[in-house]
């Protein structure tokens, strides 16, 4: 029997993990997935907003300026790569500075700091790439970007260095109400938790209903993304976004938080959570990028993708407890800016909603500190030398464009969330994730994992279930 | 920090033969570093036939040719470190290398010839819509499965891009039982060579669809169909050309490009037609005593052409070594009309011997003159039958020549 069970392996679900796992409670994640972050929160723009588009006294506001605060601590925690870039919303016209104006007295209204309109040479002091049609920018100093699987394995991983569990391939398909919920899995698994806290994102509404709680709807919108070569990770400083105008938010221009430069996303409303790019789609985020910035270099594009995002018909966050069903907490749309959001909402369903349910007693010996499972390539010589010297494995580059060792391949199969598949190790440590894009590491990488797991080449997999590299041995 | 003569980034076919040729000529300090676990780079996973026939007169497979290559090498006792990947290169020659014995070490060198090779351009470049299921390869990601680890990547294959390597895999798959269904071609002409066409997919039955693309890949968790799209002369797909193949496997053999991390990272200058370095006829490159061969500097066709450039720079990094050899003057070599691009890009005039300029059309052109030009003053008008931007051409300026260079060299193809 579970104090808490968790469904849903991303960032809210995971921080909201890790956040039980200080307690001195009996906590479990239930992922459909075979690995944890593995819906929008593996493709999102990895923004950390400064506050100032929600609407004042919502959900979002409250969350999006709390988070905000709190991310750069939880990151340096976790081992998770931010910066504080700051943002700059960038208006086209005279009409489009109005905007700004009441962008930036919403935001004050918020509680945000450090906003200011700059403009003309001002602008482009900043950003020399913008296109000269600019006229102003909203330069908001709390923005930041971050990268959200990394965030949400990390999270994960933690809480498990901390004795929380996690079930992966768990796809909850009933739930039995008596003194505790009985969770039932696709698989004919069961798990019992006297709390249950629905993260699932784009299946929330599903799960609620599995309790007969029909008080929300999900909707589901795509967005496309284009990355560009760290090449051009410089070619902003900030991340731009297109004012807000009645046809809606536009894409952003970005850098990642791993040096990356970013466009996107569309938004365009799909009836299923499939993560299909679309030639117009994609076509839409060229034609928007050079409308920012007329130099954007997209010959240096090294992919593309997408992801769905879940929003609810309420337009807010709901956080709260589902109303005919004690025990059962709703934390579902948390769409933008959901991953900003993400750690306060986390303190928020613990210290407000689980402790009227719960006693909690915190765990004296709960370490928050866990070790990137990305790091090698940014240490110097000396400390390069001497993990080299315990362990050979990391003087082994196999992903030669992101620099990627051995033994951070190896560290990413064997620790917590262990990877299982390509994707998987991908998202951990990069390897695959530069300019060659897997071309000359994939098959070492498939080796590595067989060789960890013992198990065939032909049975590893891009994502779990019928994904396999290989069809059969060569003749 | 230890000091090395000569520091050679790559042990593959440029690597080795710059090795060989430096020390042939006089410098027997040399360090070969090698990131895979065995010399012979890219060769060691091409197992077919055809490599050699320039230069030695008969056809190997790829480990053949690279075998001539090594035991050179070895008779020469020449020092290699295997497993050891390059991390950066500075432009005072300090070379940082990591490997799991050594772990992370530096070499100063006296020269550094650039031998990496290049690398596949991936479909992420593309920008293809659809979806990212298991079963999408580069070309060269699926030999190196096939032919080195001795797994098939696919059973119904649908390739796209007709480089060299995309045709070897339709055969290469083809032999192994899988049936490639198509060989879709955004240009109207093939980049291949053409005796890969005819070996490869003729004789084979592939059908091969020039001015077509791939627009749209379809598959969840492994690819189920890709659809194809004939395309305009803006590259462009046209709607309602589109058709859907059923396949489990999509190849990419959509360009090669010179990997020049390191080069850009130590500050020399690249060329836009080539996305390899600048260089002088002796393969110098923009930075004094750093010298660039092989696939790293230009995509050749053949290997052979490969041996002969890096034993050139092998000689020449040797020469700066030894002899201090600099530059002393130097003009400009340029691609004109219908070139994409010539190499070398600089000539020094007061280098002796002949020069060879390579370069590549930017389309096919029946009946036509290659014309080599001096200012408005014509060097050389060489009448060709047929030039292809699959096949590099070479054109030879005599000494005599050079010495008398006053204003810039143009290359340009005349149609009549």
């Amino acid at each position: 029997m579970f104090d808490v069970a968790v469904i849903g392996g991303g960032v809210v679900g995971g921080l909201l993990l890790r956040k039980l796992s200080s307690y001195n409670l009996k906590v479990c994640l239930l992922e459909k997935e075979n690995d944890v972050a593995m819906g929008q929160s593996k493709a999102n723009s990895g923004i950390v907003h400064a506050g100032f588009d929600a609407k004042p006294n919502s959900l979002k506001a409250k969350f999006n300026v709390l988070g905000n605060k709190m991310m750069k601590g939880v990151a340096e925690e976790l081992g998770v790569k931010y910066s504080n870039n700051g943002s700059l919303v960038v208006a086209f016209s005279e009409e489009e500075i109005e905007t700004l104006k009441d962008l930036k007295q919403r935001g004050e209204q918020n509680g945000v700091d450090g906003l200011e309109i700059v403009y003309g040479d001002d602008l482009f002091a900043l950003e020399p790439n913008l296109s000269k049609t600019a006229v102003a920018g909203l330069l908001a100093r709390t923005g930041g970007i971050i990268c959200p699987y990394e965030l949400t394995i990390s999270a994960i991983g933690n809480a498990m260095d901390n004795g929380a569990e996690l079930f992966t391939n768990f796809e909850v398909v009933k739930i039995e109400k008596g003194d505790c919920y009985t969770l039932y899995s696709s698989n004919g698994e069961q798990i019992s938790a006297k709390v249950v806290v629905n993260c699932a994102g784009a299946g929330s509404q599903k799960i609620a209903n599995l309790v007969g709680d029909y008080s929300f709807e999900i909707g589901l919108r795509r967005g496309e993304y284009i990355l560009l070569d760290k090449e051009s990770g410089n070619f902003v400083s900030r991340t731009l976004f297109f004012t807000p105008t009645k046809k809606g938010k536009g894409i952003l221009v970005s850098p990642t938080a791993d040096g990356n430069l970013l466009l996107g996303p569309t938004a365009d409303e799909v009836l299923e959570n499939v993560t299909d790019t679309t030639k117009d789609g994609l076509e839409s985020v060229m034609v928007k990028a050079k409308q920012m910035c007329d130099k954007v270099p997209l010959y240096n594009a090294i992919t593309s993708f997408s992801g769905v995002r879940a929003y609810s018909d309420k337009h807010d966050f709901i956080i709260e407890e589902s109303k005919q069903n004690k025990g059962f907490i709703l934390v579902a749309g948390i769409e933008s800016p959901g991953l900003t959001s993400a750690p306060a909402i986390a303190e928020y369903v613990v210290d407000e909603l689980i402790s009227k349910l719960l006693r909690l007693n915190k765990k004296e010996d709960f370490n928050p500190i866990r070790k990137p499972d990305y790091f090698f390539s940014r240490l110097s010589i000396e400390e390069k030398n001497e993990i080299i010297k315990a362990n050979p494995s990391y003087g082994r580059i196999i992903c030669r464009c992101e620099q990627i060792t051995e033994g951070e391949i190896i560290r990413a199969l064997t620790e917590n969330p262990k990877a299982s598949d390509l994707d998987g190790v991908k998202r951990r440590t990069r390897a695959g994730m530069g300019r060659c894009q897997g071309g000359f590491c994939q098959p070492y990488v498939a080796e590595i994992i067989a060789k960890v797991k013992g198990v065939s080449l032909g049975e590893i997999t891009k994502k779990g279930k019928n994904s396999t590299l290989l069809v059969g041995k060569t003749k | 920090m230890r000091n090395c003569d000569i520091v050679i980034i790559g042990g593959g076919p440029a690597g080795l033969a710059a090795a060989v040729s430096a020390y042939d000529n006089g410098c027997k300090d040399i360090l070969i570093l090698e990131r895979d676990d065995i010399l012979g780079g890219i060769l060691n996973q091409c197992i077919h036939n055809g490599f050699g026939l320039t230069r030695f007169k008969e056809s190997m497979t790829g480990p053949e040719y690279a075998q001539r290559f090594i035991t050179e090498v070895k008779n020469r006792n020449i020092p290699v470190k295997l497993n050891t990947t390059v991390l950066s290169l500075t432009n005072d020659k300090i070379v940082t290398a990591i490997n799991d014995v050594d772990g992370v070490f530096q070499v100063k060198a006296k020269a550094v010839i650039l031998a990496m090779g290049c690398r596949e351009r991936s479909k992420g470049a593309l920008n293809i819509a659809g979806a990212r299921p298991a079963g999408i390869y580069s070309a060269g990601t699926a030999q190196k499965f096939v032919n080195c680890k001795g797994w098939l990547p696919g059973k119904n294959v649908v390739i796209l891009g007709s480089g060299d390597i995309g045709l070897i895999m339709a055969r290469r798959m083809t032999l192994e039982g899988a049936k490639v269904h198509a060989v879709c071609e955004i240009m109207p002409h093939s980049s291949g060579l053409k005796r890969n066409i005819v070996q490869c997919l003729n004789d084979f039955d592939i059908p091969l669809y020039l001015s077509h693309t791939i627009t749209r890949i379809d598959g969840k968790d492994r690819v189920i169909g890709v659809e194809i799209s004939q395309v305009d002369q803006n590259r462009r797909a046209i709607k309602g050309t589109e058709k859907y193949i059923k396949c489990d496997t999509v190849l990419f053999s959509v360009g090669l490009i010179p990997e020049n991390e390191l080069s850009k990272g130590a500050g020399v200058e690249l060329s836009l037609g080539t996305k390899g370095a600048v260089v002088y006829q002796n393969r110098e490159t923009s930075l004094s005593g750093v010298f660039a061969c092989g696939n790293v500097l230009q995509v050749h066709d053949l290997v052979d052409f490969v041996s002969e450039e890096s034993e050139l720079a092998g000689k020449s990094a040797s020469d700066y070594v030894l002899n201090g050899e600099k530059i002393k003057n130097s003009i400009d070599c340029q691609a004109k009309d219908g070139v994409s691009y010539v190499l070398p890009q600089k000539i020094d005039t007061l280098k002796s011997g002949d020069v060879t300029l390579y370069f590549r059309v930017k389309g096919v052109y029946k009946n036509c003159k290659v014309v080599v030009k001096d200012g408005e003053n014509t060097l050389l008008s060489i009448k060709k039958r047929i030039v292809a931007p699959g096949e590099m051409e070479r054109v030879i300026l005599k000494e005599d020549k050079i010495k008398s260079l006053s204003s810039s060299v143009q290359v340009s193809v005349e149609v009549d």
